[in-house]
């Protein structure tokens, strides 16, 4: 199932169970799927055009009223085109608004460089009192909406439209703000978010075949941080590789940085956009591009480790 | 109300006089039109500040907040000591307006550009729940520079926001020089007709005209409204009107707020 399938079927059954939730588009409620929700719940869909600043201030409005507004555009526009908007209107005013950003990072593939967004989190993550919540799959992003939408702080979903390459089966069971550890192991802890949790998974599968046991933990929030899953693992392990599909000045590395310079100081290496901006391609062709491939990560955990 | 407004405008002066400066200039433009708002025709209660189905105001230029302040206090939301506390530190009455520091403040605001969406939304917001209520927004002249305020007025006509009274506070001053010499509106009046608003353009500073202005507003139907009120930045004390765009912020000591007290008898 795609992430937009997963989020239309989601809102459906949350937006008839809560009369309070809102949706509000910026001339992409098509693309982000979201469009379906125009038909089933008319008086809650608002579809405001090409302005993503406007958008993010008639959410504030409507939550002072009470309502539990959800604004989607893709990545970038959620996020650096409205820093102020979301800074002033929604987190310093305490209103309860939920940022959708799709298609963050490579995923934003053929839109290319002016669409991907590498410095989202990096954006968000500054402003007090905002969760960042990076999502792995389909599945994932299901059980995660309910929880998310039952918080009355503002949240940044990032989510990509399409692609979801299925990492928990049905027997998962999401719990927000905690991190999962997908594989133990004892030698190395690699952290990792979003679409770079399968990469990580597929590393960790070419490193068992030689004796490398690598512990993967899906970090899920990117704020808050589990922290003690995190130093829980890292104690063990010693030995830390970060990835994300986001500029690594800003994101997944330096928030684990911060925190383990803070309590636990190590080596880290990571896994990441190194400074650049985007640029068009395939999923494949850019995560080669990037060096996210599964089999850089085995060659940073190799490298972590001096083997 | 004539006298109301006075009022509100030496508590303006006093609440700026307590710190020694502050934005007076754009603060004393608005106080007609919050007289009438507060003395006339809001929905409110100053006993139980967040009323269900009340108006709402949002400031979105929010440097005014002193004049708001000297309002609500005027009606009973705070003490004429808190008035007094403006931007020391810990306050409840920050420079600009803060919804969750000051009993009556609807929106923070005062990052120029962001309130009239706000105030688009809550309109939405009144529509969805049907209360009836009317959501008012004051914005500036040298604010209407920002692009926000033209998507939000776009999308307030596109969804016949008829319950959205939007006030332009058209002094035709800003912090740099006069607003026709930095980046005019030329015709505010046609650009927001244009828009598919209702409006009207009055004196801004005469409390009657303001009164009549909103009574027709509230008659329109399926557009928002647009009032033009044409002020003079500083209105009410000479010596800070003829101060010009020097009185954007400027300072006002005890010596001054004499000569304000004598001048607003």
């Amino acid at each position: 199932m795609e992430f937009r399938q997963a989020l239309e079927q989601t809102l459906s059954v949350l937006m008839a169970k809560d009369e309070k939730i809102c949706i509000l588009d910026a001339d992409l409620a098509k693309p982000n799927g979201t469009a379906p929700l125009y038909q089933k719940f008319p008086n809650r869909c608002f579809d405001v055009g090409i302005q993503e600043a406007n958008m993010i201030g008639v959410a504030a409005g409507l939550a002072s009223y009470g309502f539990k507004p959800i604004v989607f555009t893709f990545a970038p526009f959620a996020t650096r085109r409205v820093c102020d908007q979301i800074a002033v209107s929604v987190s310093y005013a305490m209103q309860n608004v939920k940022i959708v950003g799709t298609d963050p990072g490579i995923t934003a593939e053929l839109n290319g460089g002016t669409h991907m967004s590498f410095e989202d989190v990096a954006i968000l993550r500054s402003i007090p009192k905002m969760t960042i919540y990076d999502a792995v799959d389909a599945n994932q992003l299901a059980q995660a909406l309910p929880q998310i939408m039952n918080l009355d702080t503002p949240v940044y979903i990032r989510m990509p439209r399409k692609l979801s390459t299925p990492v928990f089966d049905d027997n998962y069971k999401f719990k927000l703000f905690k991190a999962d550890v997908v594989s133990v192991g004892t030698d190395i802890t690699i952290i990792a978010s979003g679409i770079m949790v399968h990469e990580a998974i597929e590393a960790m599968k070419m490193l068992k075949e030689e004796g490398i046991n690598a512990e993967v933990i899906s970090i899920n929030t990117i704020k808050p941080l589990d922290e003690e899953t995190i130093l829980t693992s890292v104690k063990k392990t010693k030995h830390v590789v970060t990835c994300e599909n986001h500029n690594i000045i800003g994101g997944v590395y330096s928030a684990v940085s911060e925190l383990l310079a803070k309590e636990y100081p190590l080596k880290i290496t990571a896994i990441g956009i190194k400074d650049r901006f985007g640029q068009v391609g395939k999923y494949n062709e850019l995560l080669k591009e990037y060096n996210l491939t599964k089999i850089d990560i085995y060659n940073a955990v190799k490298n972590n480790l001096n083997k | 109300m004539q006298n109301i407004a006075k009022e509100i405008r030496l508590l303006t002066c006093q609440c700026i006089a307590s710190i020694g400066q502050g934005h007076i200039g754009g603060s004393l433009s608005i106080v007609d039109v919050l007289t009438v708002l507060y003395y006339k025709h809001m929905n409110v209660d100053p006993t139980n500040p967040k009323k269900t189905g009340r108006d709402r105001l949002v400031v979105s230029k929010g440097h005014a907040g002193p004049a708001v302040y000297a309002t609500l206090c005027h009606k009973g939301y705070i003490s004429q000591s808190e008035l007094l506390t403006l931007n020391k530190f810990k306050t409840n009455l920050p420079s600009h307006c803060d919804m969750n520091k000051t009993p009556g403040i609807d929106m923070t605001t005062g990052s120029l550009g962001q309130g009239l969406s706000c105030a688009v939304g809550m309109s939405l917001a009144s529509k969805i729940v049907q209360d009836h209520a009317y959501i008012y927004c004051i914005i500036g002249d040298g604010e209407s520079q920002e692009g926000q305020i033209w998507e939000a007025s776009m999308f307030a006509s596109q969804k016949k926001l008829d319950n959205l009274i939007v006030f332009l506070d058209n002094n035709n001053m800003q912090i740099d020089n006069y607003t026709s010499n930095i980046n005019s509106l030329i015709d505010p009046k046609a650009k927001w007709e244009s828009f598919g608003f209702y409006v009207q353009s009055i004196d801004g500073n005469n409390i009657d005209a303001i009164d009549d202005a909103i009574i027709k507003a509230k008659k329109n139907k399926d557009k928002p409204s647009m009032i033009i009120l044409n002020t003079i930045k500083g209105k009410g004390v000479s010596f800070i009107e003829q101060k010009g765009v020097a009185n954007h912020s400027m300072p006002i000591t005890e010596d001054d707020l004499k000569q304000i007290i004598e001048e607003l008898k």
